[in-house]
């Protein structure tokens, strides 16, 4: 037997790589340089943009976002999507806001109970999404073609208007507004509470996917369904829990922009859903699923605001920035596909 | 030169001039009952829809044996495996475990038994780090419900140290699985299934073409979980590595139980003719139809 026929088993192992290195390749490093790039780009243009003002919008923007980016980030990371994320936000709304306007109910129960409708949706998706094997780019379309239609049905019937009001100055309201809709001012800015249930977002997702049996069940079903399954990673339950988180996510969006606007308008439109795609897709996640990471996210979204408010600020076209949006897409998806073939190349020597 | 040119009636020892892997001496007790086994299949019949991929296979696996799996590409092999691993369960038939009639709902069953398995691909998930990789399915955790987690130091370092104990001391266990080589990839899986195989050992050797060192491996493998007392189901398409190790042979053909022959029954010439020569697997088959 030759040397070269020696068991690999025993071959001395490469270095390690450097700290450096690894902070080079993780998902979250190409949008936070964008961050930093937007913020000198538009902070010359726009030098409001760094003050507290400018700062202010700037995370609320990021907030709205990033709580939805970092739904999706989660459920890319498992292999899957859900078109209704948005339309389930503004049908939890809708919800809420007509069982305290027409029903006379209280905001909180109203509150409680678009909670448990947007989960019974979460249910319904994760269960079509593991019986039916189909993906879950289908299934969910068909759940957001219902909740469309049946938003504005119901709406009409009900309401017979097409914005839902009269929610301020129910019972609860002040409360609901102190965790929901209030803000400090700071400076020449209005930071709102938005901005903290978006971190708080981001930790849970964070600490769920990087140190729970949960988190490496996500990791599993999107790096190799077959070798989870092998390996008894509960591949269904994941499945259901990940809508679940979507759907209270969902909830969350809605309820934040019913208490802070006093109502909404009943418009369940396609759209928001594609937008957290984007940032998610920015912060890193890969499209084939198994990897992405909810700093990945929040740094996406903190690009995602930058850039909307600086455009906003520096007076551009506003149309330009879904241009800016599409051309950050397309850099990130290159960036990603890079990093994959990076990631999964078998070491040759 | 890839299969082992002369091969005697006794079957391998010990390999010479290398340290058995050290598997867990089985809990199943040792010296072993004679014949008594760990794990039998009697007539397990899986079905995909209508069509059978098992029909009414049976099988057992003593301790300290070695009992091979042949048979062709679609044969139904790696059907055994999922069932004896719990990941599918069985439509017809018995699974014993220690004598005791089990029904496996989910993988996590069947290691808890101490059956433990190689996947064909090895079920490693190139994005994720070693550790991770290595106690996928059943992480070692710490706090109460809702703050329950994997506890990391315990998780990294039983990686570290499994990983030490089949050739790869210095391996960072915080590199993602597809920095690895395929000899280190097989490795891991290997130090996988030693972790938490305390009875059982299910091999099913990979599809893709092995390397003679990634073949040595996996008779290293085999041979040390026998010789800690473990009952071994070794699936193999190549007749002269079952030899080399087995103790029993069975033969799948289209789902079904063509021969069941032991070390006495064959030689690895008739192994190989059995194997490759559709034909006289035929013969046999209604031979030992006729006799039964
Ligand atoms: N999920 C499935 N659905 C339908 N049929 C299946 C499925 N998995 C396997 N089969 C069929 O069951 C039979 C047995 O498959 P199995 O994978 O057990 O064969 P094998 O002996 O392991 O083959 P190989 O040597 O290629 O690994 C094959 O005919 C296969 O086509
Ligand atoms: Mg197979």
């Amino acid at each position: 037997m030759s040397t070269a026929q020696r068991p690999v088993f025993g071959v001395p192992v490469r270095r390690a790589p450097s700290r450096g290195r690894r902070l080079l390749t993780r998902p979250s490093t190409p949008a936070f340089v964008g961050v930093l790039v937007a913020l000198v780009v538009f902070g010359a243009q726009a030098p409001q943009l760094v003050g507290t003002g400018g700062l202010a919008s700037l995370l609320d923007a990021a907030a709205l976002i990033g709580i939805g980016a970092v739904a999706v980030t989660l459920l890319l990371v498992a292999g899957q999507f859900d078109v209704s994320i948005g339309v389930l936000s503004v049908a939890s709304s809708v919800t809420a806001g007509l069982l305290v306007s027409e029903a006379g109910w209280g905001v909180w129960p109203a509150l409680a109970a678009s909670l448990v409708g947007a989960l019974a949706v979460g249910v319904v998706n994760g269960l079509l999404v593991v019986l039916t094997g189909l993906p879950s780019f289908l299934v969910t379309l068909a759940t957001f073609l219902v909740l469309q239609g049946g938003t504005l049905v119901v709406a009409q019937s009900v309401a017979g208007t097409s914005l839902v009001d009269r929610v301020e100055g129910a019972a609860g309201w002040p409360s609901a507004e102190a965790l929901f809709g209030s803000g400090v001012a700071l400076g020449g800015g209005r930071f709102r509470i938005s901005i903290l249930w978006w971190l708080a977002a981001v930790v849970l997702a964070g600490w769920l996917l990087r140190r729970t049996r949960f988190g490496n069940a996500i990791y599993a079903l999107g790096g190799s369904r077959r070798a989870a399954r092998e390996m008894g990673v509960p591949t269904a339950s994941t499945t259901v829990a990940l809508y679940l988180l979507t759907a209270t996510a969902a909830w969350l969006l809605g309820t934040l922009a019913l208490v802070r606007q006093g109502g909404v308008p009943v418009a369940p439109e396609f759209g928001d859903e594609i937008e957290y795609l984007v940032v998610a897709v920015i912060g890193g996640c890969l499209l084939g699923g198994g990897y992405g990471s909810a700093v990945g996210a929040a740094a996406g979204a903190l690009l995602y605001g930058t850039v909307r408010t600086g455009i906003d600020i520096a007076g551009w076209e506003s149309y330009s920035f879904q241009v800016v949006l599409g051309v950050l897409l397309v850099v990130a998806l290159l960036a990603n596909g890079v990093a994959r073939r990076r990631l999964t190349a078998v070491p040759r020597s | 030169m890839t299969g082992p040119e002369r091969v005697g009636p006794e079957r391998v020892g010990p390999v010479e001039g290398q340290e058995p892997l050290p598997f867990p001496e089985s809990t199943a007790g040792l010296p072993p009952v004679a014949g008594a086994p760990v794990l039998e299949l009697r007539g397990v019949t899986v079905r995909y829809g209508s069509v059978p991929a098992l029909d009414r296979v049976s099988l057992r696996l003593v301790p300290g044996t070695v009992t091979c799996l042949l048979g062709e590409n679609g044969a139904g092999k790696s059907t055994v495996v999922q069932v004896v691993s719990g990941v599918r369960r069985h439509d017809e038939g018995e699974l014993l475990v220690d004598g005791r009639a089990v029904r496996f709902r989910r993988p996590r069953q069947a290691r808890a038994r101490g059956i433990a398995t190689i996947w064909q691909d090895l079920a490693v998930i190139p994005l994720m780090t070693v550790w991770r990789n290595f106690w996928l399915g059943d992480e070692p955790t710490r706090g109460i419900w809702p703050f329950r987690r994997i506890d990391l130091a315990v998780a990294r370092e039983g990686a570290a140290r499994a990983l030490a104990r089949v050739g790869l001391p210095d391996l960072n266990v915080n590199q993602p699985a597809a920095a690895l080589q395929p000899g280190q990839r097989h490795s891991l899986a290997v130090a996988r299934a030693m972790h938490f195989g305390a009875k059982v050992l299910v091999v099913d050797e990979p599809a893709a073409p092995l390397t003679v060192a990634q073949h040595a491996l996996v008779l290293r493998t085999v041979v040390s979980a026998r010789d800690a007392g473990l009952g071994v189901l070794f699936v193999t398409s190549t007749p002269g590595y079952a030899h080399l190790v087995g103790d029993r042979f069975v033969l799948l053909a289209g789902g079904r139980v063509a021969a069941d022959l032991t070390r006495e029954d064959v030689d690895v010439d008739g192994l190989t003719r059995l194997i490759s020569g559709g034909e006289a697997l035929a013969t046999l088959t209604a031979e030992l139809r006729r006799s039964s």
